[in-house]
């Protein structure tokens, strides 16, 4: 096996005249233990200060340093240079995101909508804190937790077509994580939320490709939670037509 | 109002064939494309239903019509087709369902069997009212 191996990444930087984006190769060690984001460092370090990515904890789990490796999204610090041997390996930012600069994309959009679906515990009524905590059942929890293993690495976004073609979709993670707190036992926001998912932009706008699901490093099944918040919607809807005085 | 960096981002469109880069993408467009087969199998039904309701004459001109080979060669491919949309449909069914019983979550190969059971169920009915 060679010791090196060639990684093709993508650069664009605006501020030069000639600024359409272009491929540059870049020779790095091949080492067992090393993974795509450890030849990117060696790239930044040793030989090309000038690259611009993103990266922090390298153990999966703050979801910075996704990118598209050999068109795939992928977390750079999970996916290891010996399975992609020989080479060259193809290293673009993520798809269906505005690029700044070389591999770092634009995420606002993303930002806005998370705040739209309000990820966060709704009450109707604060308990006092003489009352205690909120408590919760082991199987309670079983009901949301596997939503709530998102790290918001925006893979799924890159994997869905339908955020590619049409990005006012509020997409995977957005929706995967209002679902996580409608089933939260604590919660009582549903119909705050409704307000968002219940639009066409919403669920409706996903024709569940599934890739989302088959994207997501951490075991997230965002398609499902669409197609559940789907129901749920449809539920929510047939009820306040034949129980109109039940609607608010 | 667009920012002056925002302006210099580079914003990549998705191509036209983009549905032939990755094999799960081509089978998500061959499933929305069966939808317009199951349209034509409706199209078909409801002019079954106009023939008879014409009398006999009109049935027996509707089944020589059917007989065409062309039309026959069309139904092939409509109904593996449909058949793609439906079993594509039905091993989703767990994924969007959650069902409870006495407060545990039913094992998503049971309500997969309960889909395919439900369906069996209505096909032989299907056909036993054809057949008798």
């Amino acid at each position: 096996m060679s010791d090196q191996i060639t990684l093709r990444v993508a650069r664009y930087r605006p501020e030069e005249e000639d600024g359409e984006p272009a491929f540059a190769d870049y020779d790095v060690p091949l080492r067992q233990d090393w993974a795509v984001l450890d030849g990117l460092n060696y790239i930044k370090d040793e030989l090309d200060g000038t690259l611009a990515y993103r990266w922090s904890c390298r153990m999966g789990i703050c979801g910075s340093c996704g990118m598209m490796v050999n068109g795939e999204p992928k977390l750079t610090c999970a996916t290891f240079l010996t399975d992609l041997a020989p080479g060259p390996v193809r290293i673009e930012p993520l798809d269906n995101f505005p690029v700044i600069r070389d591999l770092v994309v634009d995420l606002t959009d993303f930002m806005h909508k998370l705040g739209q679906v309000k990820p966060w515990l709704i009450r109707d009524e604060e308990k006092p804190v003489e009352e205690r905590e909120y408590l919760q059942t082991p199987a309670e929890l079983a009901d949301f937790k596997q939503f709530s293993m998102c790290i918001n690495c925006m893979l799924c976004y890159a994997a869905c077509p339908v955020y590619g073609l049409d990005s006012n979709f509020v997409g995977p993670a957005a929706i995967a994580l209002a679902h996580r707190y409608n089933l939260d036992s604590r919660d009582e926001g549903d119909r705050e939320r409704l307000t968002i998912l219940a639009q066409p932009e919403g669920v409706w706008d996903c024709t569940f490709v599934g890739e989302c699901s088959a994207a997501c490093p951490k075991g997230v099944d965002p398609a499902g939670a669409i197609q559940q918040a789907k129901l749920a919607a449809a539920q929510e809807a047939v009820k306040s037509l034949l129980l109109p005085w039940r609607s608010k | 109002m667009i920012s002056p960096l925002e302006a210099r981002y580079h914003r990549r469109r998705v191509p036209l064939m983009w549905w032939t880069r990755r094999r799960s993408y081509t089978k998500f467009i061959l499933r929305e494309l069966s939808s317009v087969f199951v349209a034509l199998f409706v199209v078909e039904l409801l002019l079954l239903v106009r023939a008879v309701a014409h009398g006999p004459s009109a049935y027996q001109g509707y089944l020589d019509t059917m007989a065409n080979p062309a039309l026959i060669v069309l139904n092939v491919v409509a109904l593996a087709f449909v058949l793609l949309h439906a079993v594509t449909f039905a091993n989703l069914t767990p994924r969007a369902m959650v069902v409870r019983l006495r407060g545990h979550r039913v094992p998503s190969r049971v309500i997969l069997a309960g889909v395919y059971f439900g369906w069996l169920v209505v096909t032989a009915f299907l056909a036993w009212l054809v057949v008798r």
